[in-house]
């Protein structure tokens, strides 16, 4: 059994973390989870808690420009980087490529793995704008969907690929992205 | 046919009035991450809840220790079976005329069972103070092969029933048993096998929770859950809870998925509104990814065994099956109250012969309860699973093609309505041409020269991966059902709707189905708008709020298209009845002499007099003065009783590969031919069929939810409860056969669960193709690696229970 005084001594930090684009400082527990402080502290509510184990990539949101699953790493480990969800995929310009490509390819049902789907493929057309349906498949097999078998994300990708001129969005700062060729830790990723 | 071969096309189409490829509504908001999820509502003040659950399978709850957890500073209440009999709560009615534990009082019967609930400032802390609360457990021998629950001296798990001595629940049985017999005695070829339809979970994305909001004031429970069926929903807490009705309003906000796992009432959600009570404030409780697996309704666990009976030329004349059914520790499968078995007895298929029988025995395990859910169709998954082996054995054992087979016996298009041996009334159907169509886009006899060809250069190298092609065939029943026939807890199983349209000719349909994904607020706006006129763009779909809806059962067994979208087309029909006296009246004509044609009433013969059904709502809603009985303002209403089910069908072929060192089955194709009826959306019903031929590729390779011997569940997370992933599904290829419904408004049948229902048999039959040099002739799902490379071997194992030396 837990020993309960430890428990009752809740430990609390202070956390810096650039969220789409704005600092924002929090006072947390150590063990808060990204995906919690997003959804619970900052009321970003797109990305969603799923399974826990890193399995389904509900909660899949960009670590300096990574896709990563928020549900496993912690939100002070985010203290001083870049975090990007899926309410930043939209500008003043309009929707994302990506966005777009799943509404015209009905790339979503219930909706509920949208947001991790779309953050890894803007991330996989970032550093690879033309891929092939294999290379969607691979990218995109770390996040699971239960309603559309597949088939549609993987078109809805594409579409974003053949609409986006070989450009990905603008960074929330307003720096353009790296081109996919010198992004080498993406090339490593992928 | 892969996408980088065929450059993907738009989707959607510009059709703005009626069917179909309109982009969904419902995605603006998605694609933005603005979805309204349970688990994004927050409430000034809302408190959270966490549920303590059982470590073992059967045991006796000696004590209950909770001071440490109440002492925790953030905790608000610590609620336990003992709290819960002191209200009166603590047992619950199922839905099939049992009880479950809302909190265990007297015993645990199944690992992850609710033993305690703690609300606490947050969702941490509430877990934290699970840890503080001590049990102290007597540990009873578990009942954990359903085969062994009705043996001498087996555990008994219900020693809350008085009088219980024995695990078993039901028998049950449908068509004739001793003409059956006659046609077995008859027949020159009988066939048996044994089929395990494992334990499977629905496993939507987004587990199920409630937040519960009891008014103190007011005297209101506002409940919003993840629930397929809102309406039914508050009527069993009003019956449960003692609630006045009018006081609960359940809203069910948008779901991650359904797949019928959130059509019961979990202890969770019920916890929610007595912590919301005890607390005067609100209760969120949101369950994690291992309590979804644990606790919440599985799917199958049926044990199948199955006789054919045959000609020697391959006329089908009979089939008799034994089931054994696993319901867990308490019989709560939702399905209407005749049905024990669902509908399982539609297990005679898509042919044609006189006579069949069904015993099913249902027994209590000490497992999580459940049994009708993961798209089943109220069990025509196990029925089509069960006749599809059974069907691809018997041409195996007769030497022929098992397509060539179904096609001999297959019902013929002449026969509809056709009345099967246990009772059903198909009502139309054409399905030599669905079978016909899908082998022309496989290619099939392509494939099987391929399939030769390969066989004989394994057989030459010993290298090389084996090659199967197996086909399936179904015949689903849905939209459940008539009134007189069909209830769930005494709940008749019609649906409402209301259309009303606005003085500007702008409309709002309200429904009492609830959707899932499948994209309600897009098809139900175009069926008011394929019968109005009214562009779907200017109609509002209301649903998922019973205090702005129509009652009704919800959104489960495919029936929303069949039983609401025909209760949203009469409705709809109604509106143009009326829209068209009040047009006659604004054109002073006679009604009789009005046509309609695409929301534009004209008279006969007079092409310039016409008014559009947005000037008649406005005239509807003025100061015209409207004929003797026709009330203002454009409105109407419908219940829709349905006078049979309807029949949806369809034409599954699966090309497997299989490597010979591993085991390891890849799906190269996968060709689906659905004939639902006419198509709201051909975009949406394409996406639900993807959809569930994943769920079958699943159910197939990967998904099972077992047991070890000391009643562990060994599934409770996704890395030990395998989904399918992008890379284990094949690009889909889909085609279409279209056969009205002759009884629906619309003609339209349901497709929701066609292809979960009919993929998984198509994939086993290619897996025992693929295996026959081996001579497999049987092999249990989950074919993981695992499995399918001990086959090989003639030592495929149970794969329900946990693998031990053998």
């Amino acid at each position: 059994m837990t020993d309960i005084s430890e428990m009752l001594e809740t430990p609390t930090m202070e956390v810096t973390v650039n969220v789409n684009g704005t600092d924002v400082t929090k006072t947390i527990e150590p063990r808060l989870l990204l995906v919690h402080f997003l959804r619970d502290h900052l009321d970003l509510t797109g990305t969603h808690w799923g399974c826990d184990t890193s399995n389904c990539g509900a909660c899949v949101v960009w670590v300096d420009k990574q896709p990563v699953k928020s549900c496993t790493m912690l939100a002070a480990m985010a203290g001083g980087h870049e975090v990007r969800t899926v309410e930043d995929l939209e500008t003043d310009d309009g929707l994302d490529p990506v966005q777009e490509g799943f509404m015209k390819c009905h790339g979503l049902q219930c909706g509920f793995c949208t947001p991790g789907m779309m953050m890894t493929g803007r991330a996989l057309l970032d550093a690879n704008p033309d891929p092939s349906e294999a290379e969607i498949r691979e990218a995109i097999s770390g996040n699971l969907c239960r309603c559309t078998g597949y088939e549609n994300i993987i078109r809805s990708i594409r579409w974003a690929a053949e609409h986006s001129n070989g450009h990905g969005t603008e960074f929330p700062s307003g720096n353009s992205r790296r081109s996919p060729a010198s992004d080498e830790r993406s090339e490593e990723r992928l | 046919m892969t996408t980088t071969e065929n450059p993907p096309t738009e989707f959607t189409d510009d059709a703005t009035v009626g069917f179909g490829r309109t982009p969904r509504k419902e995605d603006v908001r998605f694609v933005r991450g603005k979805g309204n999820y349970l688990d994004d509502i927050k409430l000034p003040g809302m408190l959270h809840g966490a549920v303590l659950r059982s470590p073992v399978a059967h045991a006796r709850i000696v004590n209950i220790d909770t001071s440490a957890a109440e002492a925790h500073p953030k905790v608000a209440a610590v609620i336990t079976g003992a709290v819960l009999e002191g209200l009166n709560l603590a047992w619950a009615p199922s839905l099939s005329h049992d009880v479950i534990a809302i909190l265990a009082t007297d015993k645990v019967r199944y690992q992850g069972q609710e033993v305690a609930f703690v609300v606490a400032e947050d969702h941490y802390s509430a877990r934290d103070a699970l840890e503080l609360i001590d049990v102290e457990y007597e540990e009873l021998d578990p009942v954990v092969d359903a085969r062994t629950a009705l043996d001498e001296g087996a555990p008994v798990i219900r020693t809350d029933i008085e009088g219980k001595t024995d695990n078993h629940i039901f028998d049950w049985e449908s068509g004739d048993a001793a003409a059956t017999q006659a046609q077995f005695d008859q027949a020159d070829v009988i066939v048996t096998e044994d089929i395990l339809y494992p334990r499977v979970h629905p496993a939507p994305l987004e587990t199920c929770g409630s937040v519960a909001n009891m008014d103190p004031v007011e005297g209101k429970l506002t409940l919003w859950c993840t629930t397929q069926a809102p309406h039914a929903h508050r009527t069993v807490y009003a019956l449960v809870a003692g609630l006045p009705e009018h006081k609960i309003r359940v809203i069910s906000p948008d779901i991650g998925g359904g797949f019928g796992n959130k059509v019961g009432i979990y202890p969770g959600y019920v916890l929610s509104v007595v912590g919301s009570i005890v607390t005067k404030k609100p209760v969120k409780w949101m369950e994690d990814r291992s309590e979804n697996l644990i606790s919440t309704a599985f799917a199958r666990d049926y044990h199948m065994h199955g006789e054919i009976a045959a000609t020697s030329e391959g006329k089908i004349l009979g089939v008799k099956v034994d089931v054994l059914a696993d319901h867990g520790a308490f019989n709560n499968t939702a399905q209407p109250t005749k049905f024990p078995a669902g509908f399982f007895h539609v297990f005679t298929g898509s042919y044609d012969y006189p006579a069949a029988h069904c015993k099913v025995t249902g027994v209590y395990t000490n497992k999580a309860p459940g049994g009708v859910a993961y798209a089943c169709s109220f069990r025509v998954t196990e029925a089509v699973y069960l006749i599809e082996r059974m069907v691809k054995r018997l041409a195996d054992d007769l030497g022929v093609d098992e397509a060539e087979l179904r096609m001999k016996n297959f019902i013929q298009p002449d026969q509809f309505p056709y009345h099967s041996p246990t009772g059903w009334e198909y009502d139309s159907g054409n399905y030599p041409a669905a079978l016909q169509k899908a082998m022309e886009i496989a290619g099939y006899d392509e494939l099987r020269r391929e399939q030769t060809e390969k066989r004989e250069q394994v057989q030459r190298s010993g290298h090389g991966e084996l090659m199967g092609i197996g086909v399936s065939f179904f015949t689903e029943t849905v939209g459940a059902g008539p009134r007189k026939h069909m209830d769930i807890l005494g709940l008749g199983m019609a649906d409402g709707c209301e259309v009303r349209v606005h003085p500007t000719g702008k409309a709002v349909v309200r429904l009492s189905v609830q959707t899932q994904g499948q994209g309600h607020e897009t098809t139900f706006a175009q069926i008011v708008s394929q019968v109005t006129g009214i562009p779907t763009a200017d109609i509002d779909v209301v649903h998922g709020d019973t205090d702005n809806t129509p009652f009704g059962l919800g959104t489960y067994g495919s029936r929303s298209t069949p039983v609401s979208g025909a209760a949203a087309a009469v409705a709809s029909r109604r509106v143009v009845d009326k829209a068209k006296i009040i047009a006659a009246t604004m054109m002073e004509a006679n009604p009789d002499d009005l046509e309609f044609d695409t929301g534009v009433f004209t008279v006969k013969g007079s092409p310039d007099k016409s008014v559009t059904i947005q000037e008649v709502a406005l005239g509807a809603h003025g100061s015209l003065e409207l004929p003797e009985g026709v009330e203002g303002q454009l409105d109407a209403q419908c219940v829709y009783d349905p006078p049979n089910l309807t029949y949806p069908f369809g034409a599954y072929i699966c090309v497997v590969d299989i490597d010979r060192g591993t085991g390891e089955v890849k799906v190269r194709r996968f060709i689906a031919v659905d004939d639902c009826g006419p198509r709201i959306n051909p975009m949406i019903v394409e996406g639900q069929v993807h959809g569930g031929l994943a769920d079958g590729v699943g159910m197939a390779l990967m998904e099972v939810i077992a047991f070890d011997p000391g009643g562990n569940c060994l599934g409770t997370s996704f890395m030990d409860y395998l989904l399918p992933t992008s890379m284990e599904c094949p690009s889909w290829e889909t085609g279409e056969t279209v056969t009205p419904s002759p009884h629906h408004p619309l003609g339209v049948k349901g497709v929701g669960e066609s292809a979960t229902v009919g993929s998984p048999p198509a994939v086993i039959n290619a897996i025992v193709d693929a295996l026959a040099p081996f001579d497999v002739k049987d092999i249990d799902m989950p074919c993981t690696p695992a499995q399918v490379w001990r086959a090989m071997q003639g030592r495929s194992f149970r794969t329900d229970l946990a693998i031990t030396d053998d």
